[in-house]
């Protein structure tokens, strides 16, 4: 019961939070996506109450808002692990060795591509091109980025953070 | 007029024909999937594809406007082999249970495999296993079999403008779903069933209730009685191969007797009460100054939306039951008591053309006396495959008479299957009630027809009556939306939740896109059913002397307590979605 | 109150003085201008950090007659964080936060050069000057000119260096089809991939009926690899929104949206800051320089869909929609964004359009190929030694572009194949490294220009696995609209993984093409229709690559792990101890200067070791 209120009162507080973010926009559905990709960069995804509060304000269905969500691999319908580690899949990178990279990060994490650890400590995603092919093979961790890499650095970066945790 | 040549012959057709209706007019049949006239042209699917010289590339038929001196291939080897691919491909991710499906021998891509003699798969491999949602009473969808040709998604989003489901994900895990993958019993879903009709596979179908039916029939301590909507026998006959729209009351009435059923009754004469009751509720809306408009009831998809989208409207809805509950109702008070059946022991099913129905008979509302109404609802479509499955040579069967006493029903009845219908049986027997005498007048035009949204004014008793009929949920919601906001006054609306009312709901045969692109099947069953309406001998439900009886025998007055305990409900506010 | 043409052309004059010592190296003055790349490469190691150094050290030392800029791309992108001293032009490559303080010191206060960070060629000569670079030698910037000139924030430098002089000339002095015979004459044709004719594009959209008209600019640069309309819009933003101006004047809109990935956001975060600017002086907005023009752009995000780079699926994209394609006809330039006639051209078409409106349209078509005129900017990545952005004009060829500007193949190891076009073009091999580039030749050998992603491969690179690379692209980037892209490419994905997993058959092969022809064939948009590409062209040039696989089961980079067992040649061997140290997994064994040797049991197939090994000592059979 305790739980369940706890739930309602953060249900609330996001319904209240998408509202703010809904002010500035018009009630028109080509806003649809500059607003989920507002709700994916505050929370990290897009929660369900922040589905329906974004639907009803655009007068859209709800199944259209999650058929939308679930197109661009930007939005997320849950949360990401403390640390997202993303390895990046351009063709400079994946040329240089970053397929490994993510085998390797698989290996490690016990993970695949797409999901989260069950500690909610890390998360692993391929991402497509993150602008550095300088310095492919390219991984990020949230938004630090590590330039030529390789599987011994990738190793060392993993170590590392978790044993600070 | 536009003048092109389709594999060498020359046609004329007018501007903004697509090549795929200027190939029809030339007895040329090329191949569609995803095309559905009126509801779906999204070019997705890849079989109509055709060669237009000069163009690079194939041209989508279905959605391309012929142009004059065009010259158009629709057959050639390379055509042909992609065609071939395409199915070859759509069949390597299909659940292949073709033997079992419901939809074998009227499913379309049955009938494309079959016509481009796919006899082998080559390109089989992965395919998503998608669980099955069968927790709604009415739909079962089964993404397994889905071809992704999003019809449904055109007659769910587009035509009823509800949108419960989409095409969701992206590449090859798109399906067409709900919002989270949820049960469509806990979405914004209606039970409409528009989208059956417009599945061409098995992937959408309605929940099967004929097995326990079938158990109750085989048990001897059970009193059975069945009762058919007005719809119902001017679509049957096409299950059994007869003409779109054939009249086949009397075999339907026979099969029904051969299969076991005790008593065979109409549901029309329980419209005949919705009438009674719902034009003296309306008569006394408008002598009370209660709240109007007044808007019918006995659409449960109707209700479902309204009570979902509109819940703050829900006073303008009539308190009536639809015709057939009102009906279980009767039987199992009135009529169990005069022939002293326990009403424990009847067991009361209702045949629809109709998903929704199923929904509404487990409405908690719908008992008195902790006794259910109606206790199974099957569809057309389920009715027809009973009868195939007992052996029954429906299209030779004799014809019979429904069962006495309460087989007797009016045509003001029988043009409920129809939209307008409900509106123009209220007229008449308001209209007479207003004015204390029979006025003779039966044909209301102005209400008539397949438009989506009808509108007129009558006079009644010189009072000028402004009425409204919508069918199909997209109009129902421009109406609300103007009911809410006060821009239009009204006094009464009719509202169905099918475009075209019940000859065209859920439960109906489903007719392949192949026959809907080219027939108004919506007309050919509603012709039908004026013309029962127009043979009847009683065409006015208060004249209805079954009624008349039962209502001084058991009811009393209409509207009257016991009217409202028997026929009558009420609606809540539901929640549009209970996600998980 | 909007600015007018003549106060245009006051800060024209005022500015371009100031700024002389960024293109002028005999520049008499006594300022001196430290340039710090701040596009998306640079500013992953770290550039903010460099530049914030700078102006702090420089505070510190009270030295004011020094000014640090943050630029756009300079192009070389393996050798940064790039910082560049005007007006003397030196070039300092791999800068860290921590050498700023050595080059004030050293550089500016004494002016003695930083020897150890200046660029080493490939052949190990120290360059002292961006202009000695061969990789710069053979580059034409047309598109690119102000990138690594000009402060992307500063709306007052863009117009130093001729901004807005061609918007002023169009609004003053041209008629909306003089406009468009001048674009249409210079021969340009759309960057974005298929190389339709620009100015018969803006011509069809001025023609077409309907009050309101858009102009769009297609800023999805989805293709793996490829960066250089991010570098414009990091660099030269202002180039962008003067073009589109250009174009909506020409075509008759009033409102332009530009697309651009959210996953670019230094590139929307300048866009937004050039669109204020241009706002305030108002050259977007109502009464433009005091004519009847008005024009306003807005910016909308993409999120992450490839296939919106198709621009009816960017359409729909902006409408707030599945980024799904339209079936064409009807096209863009009758029925577009919100049904309405639509203009939809790439970021680095509109970077040409202001030079052909000053210079001309003949001086553009002088420069380039018969069919195709003018430059293109290749982003070069891959096994390549100068990895970075190049603009060449077309017509140049692969040979020139991979050795000459790329500096050749690092790590002793032989060119195998060239990709151009992304998923949607081919694998060019040798044989034809010395074709020309333009659309035609390159769309003859079973590639395409694409958007300009030129990404090199070596011979240590199966040619089944990059296109099974490309595919597997495909697959999770289809919008899944259609039969033949949504179900074909997937299964195109499993024979190519069968292949790579040696359970291919040799049937599988010829299923391969049937299956790849059709898709091409069936498809409904471009996507679809090209996706096939990668594999249908190393079938044809790596055919035996193919057989090898499916018949031997057998792959000789072993890049195919199934198949592979990694070994070191004693022979070739230095025990140079190189191998030893890259493996994550301590597989190695063996002392220094002795033959080393795998265990089997350890490795993990990384090949790591494979690639670092100088004596390409590091191999295996089956």
């Amino acid at each position: 019961m305790e739980e369940k209120r706890n739930l309602n009162c953060a249900d609330e507080k996001v319904k209240n939070e998408v509202d703010e973010i809904l002010k500035p926009f018009t009630q028109d559905k080509q806003n649809l996506i500059t607003i989920l990709n507002e709700v994916q960069e505050k929370y990290g995804y897009i929660p369900v109450i922040a589905q329906s509060e974004i639907a009803e304000y655009l007068g859209i269905p709800l199944a259209e808002v999650y058929g939308v969500i679930t197109f661009y691999s930007r939005f997320t319908l849950e949360p990401k692990g403390k640390y997202n580690i993303s390895v990046c899949m351009g063709t400079a990178c994946f040329v240089k060795g970053s397929k490994e990279i993510v085998e390797r990060a698989k290996e490690k994490l016990g993970i695949d591509v797409g999901q989260t650890t069950e500690d909610g400590l890390f998360s692993l995603d391929e991402t497509r091109c993150v602008g550095a092919c300088g310095l492919a093979p390219v991984f990020t961790v949230n938004n630090e980025v590590y330039g030529k890499a390789t599987v011994k650095k990738l190793d060392e970066v993993l170590d590392e953070l978790m044993k600070n945790n | 007029m536009i003048n092109l040549t389709i594999d060498g012959i020359s046609v004329s057709v007018p501007e903004g024909t697509t090549i795929l209706n200027a190939a029809r007019s030339a007895n040329i049949d090329i191949p569609t999937l995803c095309y559905l006239k009126e509801i779906n042209a999204i070019g997705d699917c890849r079989m109509c594809i055709v060669e237009v010289e000069g163009r690079r590339g194939f041209v989508t038929s279905c959605i391309t406007k012929a142009e004059e001196g065009m010259v158009v291939r629709t057959n050639t080897p390379s055509i042909i082999e992609s065609r071939k691919m395409v199915l070859d491909l759509i069949l390597s991710n299909h659940v292949k249970e073709c033997l079992t499906c419901v939809r074998s021998g009227n499913c379309e891509l049955q009938a494309l495999a079959e016509k481009y003699n796919v006899t082998s798969i080559d390109y089989e491999g992965e395919k998503i296993h998608y669980e099955i949602d069968d927790k709604s009473p009415s739909i079962v969808r089964d993404q397994n079999k889905c071809v992704l040709c999003r019809r449904c998604v055109g007659a769910c989003k587009n035509v009823q403008q509800i949108g419960a489901i989409d095409s969701i994900n992206r590449g090859f895990e798109s399906t067409v779903s709900t919002v989270g993958n949820n049960s469509l019993n806990d979405v914004d879903c209606t039970f409409c069933g528009q989208c059956i009709e417009a599945c061409p596979t098995g992937a959408l179908r309605e929940k099967d209730d004929t097995k326990k039916i079938f158990r109750k029939l085989k048990d001897n301590d059970t009193f059975t009685v069945v009762q058919t909507a007005p719809a119902v026998r001017v679509a049957l006959g096409e299950e059994f191969g007869m003409e779109i729209g054939s009249n086949v009351e009397g075999k339907m009435v026979t099969s029904l007797k051969r299969l076991g059923f005790d008593r065979v009754f109409d549901t029309n004469t329980g419209a005949d009460f919705t009438i009674m009751e719902e034009a003296t509720e309306f008569i006394e809306r408008i002598k009370n100054g209660g709240v109007m408009p007044m808007i019918t009831s006995c659409c449960p998809a109707w209700v479902r939306f309204a009570e979902k989208n509109f819940p703050d409207q829900l006073d303008h809805l009539s308190s009536c039951k639809s015709p057939h509950e009102m009906f279980g109702a009767i039987i199992k008070s009135y009529y169990a008591q005069k022939f002293g059946i326990d009403p424990n022991k009847i067991f009361v099913v209702s045949v629809m053309p109709c998903t929704a129905k199923k929904y509404e008979a487990i409405r908690p509302e719908m008992e008195n006396d902790e006794i259910r109404n109606v206790d199974a609802v099957i569809t057309t479509r389920e009715l027809a495959r009973m009868i195939k499955q007992e052996n029954i040579e429906f299209v030779s069967l004799e014809d019979s008479k429904f069962d006495d006493p309460m087989g007797e029903a009016t045509g003001a009845a029988a043009i409920f299957g129809t939209t307008g219908g409900v509106m123009e049986a209220a007229l008449r027997t308001a209209a007479d009630i207003l004015e204390g005498k029979d006025l003779g007048e039966f044909k209301y035009e102005a209400v008539r027809g397949g438009a989506g949204i009808k509108k007129a004014t009558v006079n009644v008793a010189g009072k000028e009556i402004r009425v409204v009929v919508a069918s199909g949920l997209r109009n129902a919601r421009k109406i609300m939306n103007e009911i809410k906001s006060g821009n239009a006054y009204y006094d009464f609306v009719e509202i169905m939740a099918c475009p075209g009312g019940c000859v065209m709901g859920g439960g109906q045969p489903i007719k392949s896109s192949k026959i809907r692109n080219v027939t108004d099947v919506r007309k050919l069953r509603a012709d039908s059913i004026y013309t029962i309406d127009e043979k009847s001998t009683i065409r006015k439900s208060h004249q209805n002397p079954v009624l008349q009886n039962i209502y001084k025998e058991f009811f009393g007055e209409a509207g009257g307590e016991k009217a409202h305990k028997y026929l009558h409900t009420h609606y809540t506010k539901q929640e549009k979605y209970n996600l998980k | 109150m909007g600015k007018s043409i003549a106060e245009i052309e006051e800060i024209r004059t005022k500015k371009r003085a100031e700024l002389d010592l960024r293109v002028n190296t005999s520049a008499d003055t006594r300022e001196k201008h430290i340039l710090v790349c701040q596009g998306t490469g640079c500013t992953s190691a770290k550039s903010p950090e460099i530049l914030e150094n700078f102006r702090r050290i420089l505070q510190e030392k009270n030295i004011d007659n020094v000014r640090v800029v943050k630029t756009g791309c300079f192009g070389l992108c393996s050798k940064g964080p790039i910082v560049i001293i005007r007006p003397e032009d030196i070039f300092y490559s791999m800068v860290t936060p921590e050498d700023c303080e050595e080059i004030i010191n050293s550089h500016i206060v004494n002016g003695q050069i930083v020897e150890r960070l200046l660029c080493k060629d490939v052949d190990g000569t120290v360059v002292k000057k961006l202009d000695e670079l061969p990789f710069y030698k053979k580059q034409k910037r047309i598109a690119l000119k102000n990138c690594g000139v000009i402060n992307p924030e500063d709306i007052d430098e863009y117009i130093a260096f001729d901004g807005f002089k061609a918007l002023t000339k169009v609004l003053t002095s041209m008629s909306q089809d003089e406009v468009i015979d001048e674009v249409s004459k210079s021969g340009l044709r759309g960057r974005g991939g298929a190389g339709f004719p620009t100015g018969k594009k803006w011509a069809f959209v001025k023609m077409a009926e309907g009050e309101q008209k858009y102009v769009v600019c297609n800023a999805d640069e989805g293709d793996p690899g490829a960066f250089m309309d991010r570098s414009i819009l990091e660099g030269d933003p202002h180039a962008l929104l003067e073009a589109m101006s250009i174009a909506a004047y020409a075509v008759g809109a009033n409102k332009g949206y530009i697309y651009v990935r959210a996953e670019y956001p230094i590139a929307v975060k300048r866009l937004q800051i050039a669109i204020n600017q241009e706002r305030e002086y108002g050259i977007l907005g109502e009464n433009i320089f005091g004519t009847n023009f008005k024009f306003d752009i807005e910016i909308r995000l993409g999120a992450g869909a490839f296939v919106c780079g198709e621009e009816t699926a960017l359409l729909e994209s902006v409408e707030g929609k599945r980024g799904q394609p339209r079936v064409k006809p009807p096209f863009p330039a009758n029925k577009g964004l919100f049904q309405k006639p639509t203009l939809i051209n790439n970021v680095e078409t509109y970077a040409n359009i202001t030079g052909i409106i000053l210079n001309g349209a003949d001086w553009y078509a002088s420069i380039g190929t018969e069919t195709s005129k003018g430059t293109k900017v290749f982003a070069l990545g891959g096994n390549v030694n100068n990895v970075g952005l190049v603009e060449v004009p077309m017509g140049t060829t692969l040979r020139e572009i991979i050795y000459d500007i790329g500096g050749g193949i690092p790590n002793n190891r032989e060119f195998k194949a060239a990709q151009t076009g992304g998923p949607s073009g081919g694998c060019i091999p040798k044989e034809h490294l010395d074709i020309k580039i333009d659309y035609e030749n390159l769309g003859s050998i079973g590639s395409m220009m694409g958007s300009g992603g030129l990404i090199v491969m070596d011979d240590s690179k199966c040619m089944v696995n990059i296109a099974r690379f490309y595919l597997d692209f495909t697959v999770s980037e289809s919008c899944g609209k259609c039969t033949p892209c949504r179900v074909g490419t997937k299964r195109m994905l499993e024979i190519l993984t069968k292949i790579c997993d040696g359970k291919g058959e040799e049937e599988d092969l010829e299923k391969l093409e049937v299956l790849a022809e059709n898709i091409k064939k069936a498809s409904v948009c471009g996507l679809g229709q090209t996706a096939p590409n990668p594999v249908l062209s190393t079938m044809k040039y790596f055919k035996d690559e193919y057989r090898a696989h499916v018949i031997d089961h057998s792959c000789e980079t072993m890049e195919c792990k199934a198949m592979a067992k990694i070994a070191i040649d004693p022979d070739k061997c230095k025990g140079c101890h190189l191998c030893t140290k890259v493996c994550p997994v301590n597989a190695i064994g063996g002392d220094v200067r002795e033959i080393h040797y795998i265990d089997q049991e350890k490795c993990i197939k990384c090949r790591s070791c494979l690639t670092k090994c100088p004596f390409k000592a590091i191999g295996g059979g089956k």
